[in-house]
């Protein structure tokens, strides 16, 4: 015997709610350990600050933005019943996801081919602070990039979704919750940026 | 008992047998909530006997000084094992997943909880996350040995298998996140008409609030988690004092998140009681709302007073003056509900049935722990008994004769509904005479034993502390005794107990008015509910 699928779409949003709320806590883990060793190292976090590449960071700051809107897009399009417009936003959102990710790599590289990573020689002489640094910013900046990666993956099959008919403007929830997961990928990235390249 | 009604629980057995559906696969991959509270009490409760057997031979080895059964290495790995399984294994997932799993719908009257499918895949996350754990103990270097709180730099030196149980217990998290935020939906969205929240049963109040401290502490104990992973694996060195960090950090990340989580392991057992206790006194509560309100309170409260497990460990003076005093703040939810409860029993008709004796064993006991946890909360004591067995003595009066006895109670209390059989009424006595004198002496031993100075997690100790540490390995024969009786009675039950009616304790909550055991919809029709959680001569009971 099968339950008649029961809907309601205010629970799921409300369970989105809340599960974003978790995704905040967990980097707040990271933010607060940021805070506290800014506080005990200002020095070394500004020398280790400075070589930042400020210019990836903004790139990849203003890419992600247009990113959330594309994304913010494609939800009014599915509900304006065009769900060919919303599928052409989803894929330039995805594209965006992996532009980004690509400059991440390209940005890695260049910082790990410098001897900026944890453990490096370079570091182990560098005075206490900057390899703390360095060791938040790949482990912020991993976790984000994880999840632009999970992001970018469901909002993919978001895409495929739509083009089969499985989601409709009377049946979107889906993909708002989606949008909803990709807008704090943002917003938490909102925070990276200044963190790690601008304030020090 | 007569052939005829031998048949009438043999052919109407609920939702056991009402969908068609057989064989395992219609359990492990069923979205029935009834099913998903099944697996877990299964999964959970083997863990807590495999964890019991730890506990027992740990009480062997320290039965004399010196080496009784075991080496120190082994000692080691066996208290963090005990510990990871009880914690994380079994207590913390328990409640809410057995308990909230199987009442908390019916209790607020709806069909499922909002998300089946997102509750099941909470189940097998826990799963994944305990074969990770059960692996991390058999490969690798050895079970790990840091204690179940995993501690650095220890935690990020060891050569044992860290690593892995860690990414299982992240997984454990993950898990209890999905249950918290769908419960929290659940209880704001699918309660039945006229189910308004000053009706909802206090056991589902105190689902809600576990619920939300599951969403909000947990993913700090999965950033932390994390972060061990990546001292150890990618040498971060956020936690290394060799190269500027901070240990402390560590202590305090951990605590935010698991200070909380003690809550998320006594919370649903206070709702247990608050079921029981009116029930048994055949009295419509006392002080509903502020039991209700305590609960969010603790909650709330406990969330700030994780430094009390850091007196000692040179934080600033003025911190674990804060600490303590919030810790004193708690306090006071906890003792609104023993003084409600007390006054539920006053002038009430009581009846000494088995729910009802783990209920009062539960506020007895509760209130011991409470008040030696004061004892801890309150700085200048704490430098005295930090780190003794008076710790491991307290804790358990809280988590055993706490968590462990309301969860047992309500194994009593529920297990007619959904069994739709009874235990022996006598067997069951003896079980928690055994289990509460058994429990008394072992424990009380140890919180003796701690204020005269045994240090806790320790392998060996001094002659003068042989008596009480033998008569503390006594206490746990007791108790096992009793645990084995009651298990063999409750077994007994299931199988030969005499088959009860809808309705066998007079409850006014709204799982006794529906069909025992509780079809898979749970209600032959939508529920309208026309008074309180409480109202035995509202809802016609005698």
């Amino acid at each position: 015997m099968r339950k008649a699928q029961h809907k309601d779409d205010a629970a799921a949003k409300l369970g989105m709610w809340l599960f974003l709320f978790t995704e905040m806590l967990l980097f707040g883990g990271l933010f607060l350990l940021y805070g506290v060793y800014l506080a005990r190292y200002p020095q070394e976090f500004a020398t280790a600050g400075h070589e930042m590449h400020r210019w990836f960071g903004a790139i990849n700051t203003i890419i992600l933005i247009s990113s959330s809107l594309l994304a913010a897009m494609s939800v009014t399009a599915i509900r304006r019943n065009d769900s060919k417009t919303a599928v052409l936003l989803l894929v330039g959102t995805v594209a965006c996801a992996a532009v980004f990710l690509m400059n991440k790599y390209l940005e890695w590289s260049a910082e790990i081919s410098r001897g900026l990573y944890p453990g490096s020689p370079l570091l182990a002489q560098a005075p206490h602070g900057e390899p703390l640094f360095f060791s938040l910013y790949y482990l912020t900046v991993g976790l984000h990039g994880l999840h632009v990666l999970i992001g970018g993956s469901v909002l993919s099959v978001m895409a495929w979704r739509i083009r089969h008919g499985v989601i409709t403007a009377g049946n979107c929830i889906w993909l708002e919750n989606s949008t909803l997961f990709w807008h704090l990928v943002d917003l938490i990235w909102i925070f990276i940026f200044p963190l790690y390249y601008l304030v020090l | 008992m007569t052939n005829s009604e031998a048949t009438t629980v043999q052919d109407e057995r609920g939702f056991w047998k009402d969908t068609g559906k057989t064989g395992i696969t219609s359990w492990i991959f069923s979205t029935d909530h009834k099913r998903i509270g099944f697996l877990y009490f299964y999964t959970v409760f083997s863990f807590f006997l495999v964890a019991v057997i730890l506990g027992i031979l740990m009480r062997i080895e320290l039965m004399a000084p010196g080496r009784t059964i075991m080496g120190p290495q082994t000692y080691n790995a066996l208290f963090t094992v005990h510990g990871v399984i009880m914690i994380f294994l079994f207590i913390l997932p328990g409640f809410q997943g057995v308990f909230g799993n199987l009442l908390m719908p019916i209790q607020i009257g709806a069909r499922d909880v909002a998300f089946p499918r997102l509750n099941l895949l909470s189940w097998w996350i826990y799963i994944t996350g305990a074969a990770t754990i059960i692996t991390s103990l058999f490969t690798g270097s050895g079970p790990p040995d840091t204690g179940w709180t995993f501690y650095v730099p220890f935690s990020a030196r060891t050569g044992t298998n860290v690593t892995l149980a860690v990414f299982g217990v992240f997984l454990i998290g993950m898990s209890a996140i999905l249950t918290g935020l769908n419960f929290v939906t659940t209880i704001h969205r699918l309660r039945a008409e006229g189910m308004t929240w000053g009706r909802i049963p206090l056991f589902v109040w105190s689902v809600y609030a576990t619920a939300w401290v599951q969403v909000l502490a947990t993913p700090i104990l999965g950033i932390t988690l994390l972060l061990i992973i990546a001292e150890r694996v990618l040498g971060a060195g956020l936690f290394d004092p060799g190269r500027g960090g901070d240990p402390l950090m560590y202590q305090h990340l951990f605590w935010i998140y698991s200070h909380p989580a003690v809550y998320i392991m006594i919370l649903p057992a206070m709702g247990v009681i608050s079921e029981i206790i009116p029930v048994f006194s055949r009295k419509p509560i006392f002080g509903y709302g502020m039991i209700a309100m305590s609960s969010l309170a603790i909650a709330a409260a406990g969330s700030l007073v994780w430094g009390h497990h850091m007196f000692t460990s040179g934080m600033s003076d003025l911190a674990v003056l804060v600490f303590s005093f919030l810790t004193f703040v708690v306090a006071i939810p906890s003792a609104i509900k023993v003084f409600n409860w007390v006054s539920t029993l006053y002038k009430g008709s009581i009846s000494l049935e088995a729910p009802m004796l783990f209920a009062l064993g539960f506020i007895l006991l509760f209130s011991i722990g409470g008040l030696t946890g004061l004892i801890l909360g309150s700085a200048a004591t704490d430098i005295h008994v930090h780190d003794t067995q008076f710790v491991v003595g307290h804790f358990h009066y809280v988590i055993f004769g706490g968590s462990g006895f309301a969860f047992f109670g309500a194994m009593h209390y529920w297990f007619p509904k959904f069994f739709g059989r009874r235990y022996r009424e006598k067997l069951a006595l003896a079980a928690w005479i055994l289990l509460f004198i058994g429990f008394n002496v072992m424990y009380f031993s140890m919180m003796v034993l701690g204020v005269e100075g045994m240090p806790r997690r320790y392998y060996d100790y001094l002659p003068e502390f042989h008596a009480l540490n033998l008569t503390s390995t006594f206490g746990s024969w007791i108790l096992f005794a009793g645990m084995v009786i009651m298990l063999v009675n409750l077994f007994h039950g299931l199988l030969r107990g005499e088959p009860v009616e809808r309705n066998p304790w007079g409850g006014a909550t709204l799982e006794w008015s529906i069909p025992t055991p509780p079809p898979t919809d749970n209600f032959v029709e939508e529920p309208v509910v026309t008074h309180g959680p409480y109202d035995f001569k509202g809802s016609g009971i005698p």
